[in-house]
């Protein structure tokens, strides 16, 4: 009665047509682009590279979770920081204090919490494991209480926003509002050799293309299903036996680790991290992108932030003043006429699904 | 005494600011469920309100009465508009609201910093110059000005609420939109006058946070996400714990800031507004209905 | 054709803020049996449903096996064997029918199964599907099917999900005619290994189908019995039946 091998086919023709899709944005990320670029543009799509990892989660988190995290700055921070310590530590030398707070007190001791960070190795792995931590107890708390919607979407943000003040108010600790910056070395590379900024270039796009397979795979995979399904009916899904809360959690903290990569790898790319980087503003920004690209498909929410940060440069530079209102409109325009973002362009100029939107 | 009396006295000026803030959010957003991420910017739209009626009327004690009205209606009318060029087509997906409102914020703030004259503030009232004396603290009477005014819209909001058949469209509507509409409610005309009243209330607390503070472009931001959570913390289709949160946050974050600092007290009060909701969580979740659909 | 399991239930109370929804109920649902679950609007029905499966908060007891379902949270009732249907038919719209019954099959698979795609068709899945008879549709989006075959759809998951004890509510209201006696059908092939409970309205179907009634009404229990018994029964002839023949028990 159905066409059922058809449709099993094209399913079939998707997931790995998305495959395909992803080798090729692989290719001119990672090679075609350093061919063609600058080490200006280069350095710069480095940049929107990073917010397309934050991205990529926010599209797992939100697009198919439905869980709208305005508050991505906080582990887009924790990365940063993380980071940003251990490059300032380093461009301090062993037993060497932060130029900054020399100037506020030459006798300082190195504060307790920045000394494990002269460790590479524990460095990277705080990038990793301080995110798990961080969200997997801010969401158990907060999804086993049921709070979704608008209000952990408020939540969220006021949690950006907390952080932000904080890092703002403890000046001699964490460089306060000029943040850190002034970093040498990379690992031991010398960031200012143009090669070695070509390879961190060259690691953030390899980073951005593992973390597209691996929401590849989730969306694929029978989570992904469940994931959706929670989304659209979150009290149905706990009467086939599975507690929501844990199956938002694991996409909440796969996203948070995204984020905090996206920040780890900004640092050394953009040369300075600070709370403008994390509060509000930029928490939206982030969440900007992936509106722009279509929340709930694999491509959208990265070339959505490749794109919003691309034109942030470009439109910054020429209207200095006009560009925050191109980006309002954005907002309004995408939010009301596109929720789905440019991703659903091309199915809605085919018309294939304009049945089941007009059902949505 | 007075480093105990001054935290507690600014404190609930703070709060009272805060509260003509979330009076306005527990109507757009306690009773329609709307998230609106520009109300903030409608209190800069008040604070410019206020900087207009000065170019006019030169007698400062006059203006800002004069003000007053006029920040309701302009702001106000920012929220109609707004309500009838993006909210309208929006009521199903909250989520959605809160990002275009986001754009409309960002806008917004970007009109303000472009036109206001930077760094002049409205000049203050000669009537609300002096301090009151309480236990020997000097309590600046604007201070006092910016209680009694929340205390009027919360008075004023709760009447509405209670004693006027609008009041009764509001809450109708907000129950049964189908129901209302075969009685012969106009919704949509509930909808606009709710959103025009809400975003009025915001141009009121504009006026007052002019005086009290400077007028800046950030004046928004610093209200908005904290108003939200008095909302919430308050427990939504009610003004009293809207009222309590307002004035505790209000209060305990100048304590705190007594304590510590400004950016540190602003930390914690909203790491314990967070807490508290984790711990009463009421308001947060309703899920008595029989249907999961 | 009785087996072993059953919940038994005693003094369950739903109090929503003073108004007591189900004032101490007392019944045991017993394996192999259809049970209905009859009484007018507000007589606390579907409130009972919701108290067993963890939708809403209710005291007394409820046993099943060695568990008492009124301290469990909705997803640990689902996973000790009782699931449930809706009033208003809720499947998973823009999944297939196969997605939706795949997806119930939670209790099959360890956790780290969760993160691989499905590969053909797991042999719990096609079972039920056959049993719901919705085999021909399984790869259609369950959002266009109809109103009927989505309650099927429902009961397959149940199936899916290994439910032993099933709560069916109004499942066959809206139906036609053939869906209904399909329906009857369905649940006298599923009933001899289960413990089946229907909230229904339809006297016409409760005769055909019911192997023991439940009469509730404003929130207790009014009398059990078989269909002959709870007929014959005066106090239930004036609370429901004598208002059912006037056909005001729909709503």
């Amino acid at each position: 009665m159905s066409t059922t091998p058809v449709e099993r086919a094209t399913t079939f023709a998707r997931s790995w047509g998305s495959l395909v899709g992803i080798g090729v944005l692989a290719l001119l990320l990672i090679v075609v682009a350093p061919a063609v670029l600058d080490e200006f543009r280069l350095n710069n799509l480095g940049k929107y590279c990073c917010w397309a990892i934050v991205a990529v989660g926010i599209g797992l988190s939100w697009g198919r979770g439905g869980m709208l995290v305005l508050g991505q700055g906080v582990f887009f921070a924790i990365g940063a920081y993380a980071m940003a310590m251990h490059l300032t530590l380093e461009t301090a030398g062993p037993d060497g204090i932060p130029v900054f707070m020399i100037l506020y007190d030459p006798l300082a001791p190195l504060p307790g919490f920045w000394v494990p960070f002269r460790s590479p190795i524990f460095t990277l792995a705080a990038v990793v494991l301080v995110p798990i931590l961080v969200a997997s107890v801010l969401g158990f708390a907060i999804f086993k209480r049921r709070v979704k919607g608008a209000y952990f979407a408020i939540l969220s943000q006021a949690l950006a926003v907390a952080l932000a003040y904080f890092i703002g108010g403890t000046i001699k600790l964490t460089g306060g509002d000029t943040g850190l910056s002034d970093f040498k070395s990379f690992f031991g590379y010398d960031l200012a050799d143009p090669v070695n900024r070509r390879m961190i270039y060259t690691i953030t796009a390899v980073v951005l293309v593992l973390c597209m397979l691996v929401v590849w795979q989730l969306y694929r995979s029978r989570f992904g299903e469940l994931l959706v399904a929670t989304r659209d009916a979150e009290e149905r899904v706990r009467f086939l036996g599975y507690d929501p809360a844990n199956i938002k959690l694991v996409a909440f903290v796969v996203s948070a680790v995204m984020a905090s990569i996206g920040g780890a790898l900004f640092v050394p790319i953009v040369g300075i991290i600070s709370p403008k980087e994390i509060g509000a503003a930029a928490s939206i920004l982030l969440i900007a992108g992936v509106a722009l690209g279509g929340r709930a498909s694999l491509f959208g929410p990265a070339l959505g932030a490749i794109l919003l940060g691309y034109g942030r440069s470009t439109l910054s530079e020429r209207f200095e003043n006009g560009w925050i209102y191109i980006l309002a409109l954005m907002f309004i325009v995408v939010t009301l006429l596109l929720p789905d973002g440019l991703a659903s362009i091309p199915r809605r100029l085919s018309g294939v699904v304009t049945s089941r939107r007009r059902t949505a | 005494m007075e480093s105990l009396i001054a935290p507690l006295l600014n404190g609930t000026a703070d709060g009272a600011l805060l509260l003509i803030a979330a009076l306005g959010l527990a109507l757009t957003f306690g009773q329609m469920g709307v998230i609106n991420m520009a109300h903030g910017e409608f209190l800069l739209a008040g604070a410019v309100s206020a900087y207009w009626t000065q170019g006019v009327v030169s007698n400062t004690n006059i203006s800002i009465l004069l003000a007053l009205p006029v920040a309701f209606v302009f702001a106000g009318l920012l929220g109609l508009v707004l309500e009838i060029t993006v909210i309208q087509w929006m009521y199903d997906r909250p989520l959605d609201t809160l990002l275009a409102t986001v754009g409309v914020s960002l806008g917004l703030q970007q009109l303000f910093l472009q036109h206001y004259p930077s760094g002049v503030p409205v000049k203050k009232p000669s009537l609300l110059d002096g301090q009151l004396d309480v236990f020997g603290y000097a309590w600046p009477l604007r201070q006092i000005f910016t209680i009694c005014l929340a205390l009027v819209c919360l008075a004023g909001l709760a009447a509405l609420l209670r004693y006027t058949t609008f009041g009764r469209r509001i809450r109708a509507t907000v129950q049964n939109r189908p129901l209302a509409e075969t009685l012969g409610i106009a919704t949509r005309s509930v909808d606009r006058l709710t959103f025009f009243i809400g975003s009025g209330l915001a141009g009121l607390g504009g006026v007052a946070a002019s005086l009290i503070g400077g007028t800046n472009s950030q004046l928004g931001t610093r209200y908005i996400i904290l108003a939200f959570l008095v909302v919430v913390a308050g427990g939504l289709g009610q003004l009293r714990g809207t009222v309590i949160a307002a004035w505790a946050v209000g209060v305990s974050t100048a304590y705190f800031a007594d304590w510590t600092t400004g950016s540190l007290a602003s930390v914690i009060t909203f790491g314990l507004v967070v807490v508290f909701l984790q711990v009463r969580p009421q308001g947060l979740f309703t899920i008595r209905t029989r249907g999961l659909a | 054709m009785t087996g072993q399991n059953y919940l038994e239930v005693q003094g369950l109370t739903v109090d929503f803020d003073g108004f007591k929804a189900n004032e101490n109920v007392d019944v045991t649902f017993l394996q192999g049996r259809i049970h209905f679950l009859i009484g007018p609007n507000g007589a606390g029905k579907t409130t009972l449903v919701d108290a067993l499966t963890g939708l809403v908060h209710g005291t007394g007891y409820a046993r099943y096996g060695t568990k008492d379902l009124l301290t469990l949270k909705s997803h640990q009732i689902t996973r000790a064997g009782v699931g449930r249907t809706f009033q208003t038919a809720t499947v998973f719209e823009e999944l297939t029918v196969l997605q939706n019954l795949d997806i119930a099959g939670g209790v099959h698979r360890r956790a780290r199964g969760m993160v691989l795609a499905r590969r053909g068709v797991p042999s719990y899945v096609q079972e039920a599907m056959e049993t719901v008879g919705l085999a021909d549709h399984r790869d259609r989006p369950a959002g266009i099917l109809a109103h009927g075959q989505k309650q099927w759809l429902e009961i397959g998951m149940l199936l899916v999900q290994d439910a032993q004890v099933m709560f069916l509510d109004e499942t066959v209201a809206g139906m036609s005619h053939d869906e209904r006696e399909e329906t009857g059908a369905l649940l006298r092939r599923i009933a001899p290994t289960r413990t089946i409970v229907v909230i229904e309205h339809d006297m016409d179907f409760v005769r055909r189908y019911a192997d023991i009634v439940t009469v509730l009404h404003a929130g207790k229990v009014l009398a059990e019995g078989t269909v002959a018994e709870i007929q014959a029964n005066p106090q239930v002839q004036e609370v429901y039946l004598g208002r059912s023949t006037e056909g005001v028990e729909h709503g």
